[in-house]
């Protein structure tokens, strides 16, 4: 294949220092390979773009990360604090558990967690394709529902909370700081007490980060954060997204069709086609690979043209 | 396969419109053009009902003494019967289904902001009159003996209103539709009249404690166990079958409301099958029992004796245990369990991509519900000082279920509201002997086997006028300027 034949003379920052890593990922859906023999690294603090046609399998790669799907098979490795090293990858992956602490951290084997586990055990959240706000609740609520974990570290029917006891009051006012916090980053102060499903479009898109944000992740996978928006929200969607990598210790890993939101912030990117992973590099390299041009982005102004105007040429 | 996105905007993640603009209200049509088709519709249907009601109607068989089966003609039945359904049409035609007819959406805008006014004053004025009611139904009926039957129906009721916020936890909160309820509400019961009425125990506490102590401070002592056994029922119960979802969730858990009664009916040497466990110790004001004797209720407090004061006392408890259930729901609403709750009704997917262990979250609002539940049935066994399996048929949940279905959106005012109205309702329809008047339906009238029906229509308007239940918005539990009530059809309804 193209990306094991192109062998980098340094070694790039991803695999350095992986957050995650994924190894011969495939998920098979009955007959149909969505996701085949698919491997590759997201850099820690870094904005890795998974991008590809209609039905190349990005949210298939999504839904077997955040564990909603159990993939037939692979290893997803999620290191927190640091690189694990290989042989205490290989004792984990031998060994039946899920997880482990590493010398730089904790290890999780992403499929074997269930999907609430690996959002709060593995700090990894994600959005939707279609969105999936609690629309009939406020804009505030949303961002409160996701610090559930947090909140409920002591029991979910925890009597100090059932008390209101001023240990309760503290916690629930750090979390409603936190939600105010991101509120103010995605400008959306003013409609806090709206619910919602109330919300224009690009607003839906941006609470949903901020929520998955409330979880204080890792990792945060976006699943086509950019669709349906105009020019000026997708600019206010790439200054969150920078805002985000730059002032959190929190990795992105995004898909995305729209080309300038993915030249512009990301650090690495991750072409699939037809479930097969054909290439994988730096932005710049991989708009340059042949192969890429050849069976995706079409001739190279064609690209930017589809991805602006949604029209193909 | 085309390699390119081919069309960004007929995705299913395309951006809803934005709601188009109102059609141009069309010009109204003259009157000829309105009456002549109102005319010619209603003599359509006049003219179909007429033909369809002429077998069904119009010809009816009557035994004749012990004779042969003579027929009798009934064509003006039919033809009154034609006439009133074109009457009927022509008036909805030229009123209500005129073309061109303006609907005010104004109507529906006022009456919200009349809620949102009225809303903070709900629970309050609730609570005041619950509280006075007792008062109330002893002055205005003039005297403790004849208020018996005021009194008891407001227990009547407000049992419902507490069944009703229970269940409202479960159904509507966390959005999973129980059709079996009264399994719980007959777990709480049973498990007090067992207890209660339990040989050993009675024998135990007599050794141990003090003679008769058993007998007077049995439901004190049970109904904090009647919940809990309720709540451990809902446990096991939620275990395999909260991986459902829907319908299937509904369906095993009316099984579950019919295999407790079932095992009630059955299993007679402990529950002593149909004919149910009867003397079951009556209440006590907290060890003091509601009798003549000199250490009676009265006696110790002065007053003549009535078996009134028991109703009265029996009021005020259900009223606690309501209001306590009214009081956790609120305080849980605003914890992260509660939030949970609301938002697995929303979006289940959305909750475990943040965390939230779902099963274990709907365990919680299984097993809070259910509690609540068995105190009402422990409150239950203790009023009526008898249980059979008879109290907990399928029709019990079904009538708990429509409280909170017709009160609408979580709302506890709803509920209550629902409970008053459907219970309340249904007792008031048997006083509905003035319908034998004369000029009426005549003195052969049975007004009461009419109850059902009257009950049935009234529940189907409610529903056409109000589908989302007469609390058709949903507050929020938290707010940072203002709180704005939630409209309810932004609100899903979960069922899964
Ligand atoms: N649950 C499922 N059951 C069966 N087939 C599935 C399932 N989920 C995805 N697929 C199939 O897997 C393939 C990849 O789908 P996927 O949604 O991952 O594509 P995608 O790259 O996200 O495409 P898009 O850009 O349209 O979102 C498709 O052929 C899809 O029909
Ligand atoms: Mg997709």
């Amino acid at each position: 294949m193209a990306a094991a034949s192109f062998t980098p003379k340094v070694p790039k920052s991803w695999d350095r220092d992986p957050l995650l890593k994924v190894d011969h990922l495939s998920m098979r859906f009955g007959g149909l390979v969505a996701v085949g023999d698919v491997s590759f690294r997201a850099g820690r603090g870094e904005v890795t773009a998974v991008i590809g046609p209609n039905g190349a399998g990005k949210t298939t790669v999504f839904n077997c990360i955040t564990g909603f799907y159990k993939p037939s098979t692979g290893r997803l490795a999620l290191m927190q604090g640091g690189p694990a090293t290989m042989a205490e990858l290989d004792a984990l992956t031998a060994g039946g558990r899920a997880w482990a602490k590493t010398a730089a951290g904790a290890t999780y084997l992403l499929e074997r967690l269930p999907d609430h586990k690996v959002s709060s055990r593995a700090k990894v959240a994600r959005t939707f394709q279609n969105i999936r706000l609690f629309s009939g609740m406020t804009v505030l609520e949303n961002l409160l529902v996701a610090q559930h974990m947090s909140l409920t570290q002591a029991g979910l029917i925890n009597p100090v909370a059932l008390l209101n006891l001023p240990s309760w009051r503290r916690k629930q006012k750090a979390a409603l700081e936190l939600a105010l916090y991101w509120l103010d980053k995605i400008g959306l102060t003013a409609r806090a007490d709206d619910p919602a499903g109330d919300l224009p479009y690009g607003d839906q898109r941006r609470l949903e980060i901020a929520r998955a944000m409330c979880t204080q992740p890792v990792l945060l996978c976006l699943d086509e954060p950019a669709a349906g928006l105009n020019p000026r929200e997708s600019h206010e969607l790439n200054t969150l997204l920078r805002a985000i990598r730059t002032e959190h210790q929190t990795s992105i890993l995004l898909i995305e069709h729209d080309m300038s939101v993915v030249m512009e912030i990301s650090d690495h990117v991750v072409v699939l086609e037809y479930g097969r992973k054909i290439a994988d590099g730096a932005p710049g390299d991989v708009r340059n690979d042949p192969k890429v041009i050849a069976s995706y982005l079409g001739v190279e102004d064609e690209a930017e043209a589809v991805a602006v105007t949604g029209v193909p040429a | 396969m085309a390699p390119h996105r081919s069309d960004l905007w007929e995705r299913e993640d395309t951006p809803p419109e934005t709601t188009p603009a109102a059609p141009p209200v069309p010009p109204a049509p003259a009157a000829d053009a309105v009456v002549l088709p109102a005319i010619k519709d209603a003599v359509a249907s006049g003219v179909i009902t007429g033909l369809l009601l002429l077998p069904l109607v119009g010809f009816r068989a009557t035994e004749s003494g012990s004779g042969p089966l003579t027929l009798t003609y009934r064509f003006g039945l039919v033809a009154v019967f034609a006439l009133l359904v074109a009457g009927l049409r022509l008036v909805l035609n030229l009123t209500l289904w005129r073309p061109g007819r303006k609907i005010r959406d104004n109507r529906s805008a006022g009456l919200a902001a009349l809620s949102a006014k009225v809303a903070p004053a709900a629970r309050p004025a609730f609570f005041a009159l619950a509280l006075l009611y007792p008062l109330l139904a002893v002055t205005l009926s003039g005297g403790l003996s004849p208020s018996r039957y005021w009194v008891d129906l407001g227990i009547y009721i407000l049992t419902y209103v507490m069944l009703g916020w229970g269940l409202n936890i479960v159904v509507g909160l966390a959005g999973l539709l129980d059709l079996g309820y009264v399994a719980f509400y007959a777990v709480g019961a049973y498990t007090f009249a067992l207890l209660s009425t339990s040989v050993p125990l009675n024998a135990f506490f007599d050794a141990h404690v003090a003679e008769g102590f058993w007998a007077s401070w049995s439901f004190f002592v049970c109904l904090p166990m009647a919940g809990i056994l309720a709540a451990l029922w809902g446990v096991i119960l939620g275990f395999p079958v909260l991986r459902l979802r829907g319908d299937y969730l509904a369906i095993v858990t009316l099984a579950f409301g019919e295999i407790i009664r079932l095992v009630l009916i059955n299993w007679v040497s402990l529950t002593n099958g149909g004919a149910g466990i009867s003397s079951v110790p009556a209440i006590t004001f907290f060890g003091v029992p509601f009798n003549g004797n000199d250490d009676g209720f009265a006696a110790r407090f002065g007053l003549d004796y009535d078996s009134m004061h028991r109703m009265i006392f029996l009021y005020f408890i259900i009223l606690g245990l309501a209001a306590l259930t009214a009081l956790v729901t609120i305080r849980l609403r605003k914890m992260p369990v509660g939030r949970a709750w609301e938002a697995l009704r929303e979006d289940e997917i959305a909750c475990r991509s943040l965390g939230i262990n779902t099963t274990l979250t709907k365990l919680t609002a299984f097993a809070t519900g259910a509690m609540f539940g068995g105190f009402a049935g422990a409150f239950f066994a203790v009023r009526v000082r008898f249980v059979s399996p008879e109290s907990f048929t399928f029709m019990e949940s079904a009538v708990i279920l429509a409280i909170v279905v017709l009160g609408g959106m979580g709302s506890q005012m709803g509920v209550a509201a629902a409970a008053i109205l459907l219970i309340g309702g249904m007792e008031m329809l048997r006083n509905l002997s003035f319908l034998k008047a004369s000029f009426l339906f005549g003195p052969d009238f049975d007004p009461s086997l009419y109850r059902m029906l009257i009950f049935g229509f009234a529940m189907v308007a409610v529903m056409v006028w109000r589908p989302r239940g007469l609390v058709a918005n949903r507050m929020p539990t938290i707010f940072l300027k203002q709180r704005k009530a939630v409209s309810g059809a932004l609100v899903k309804e979960g069922h899964g």
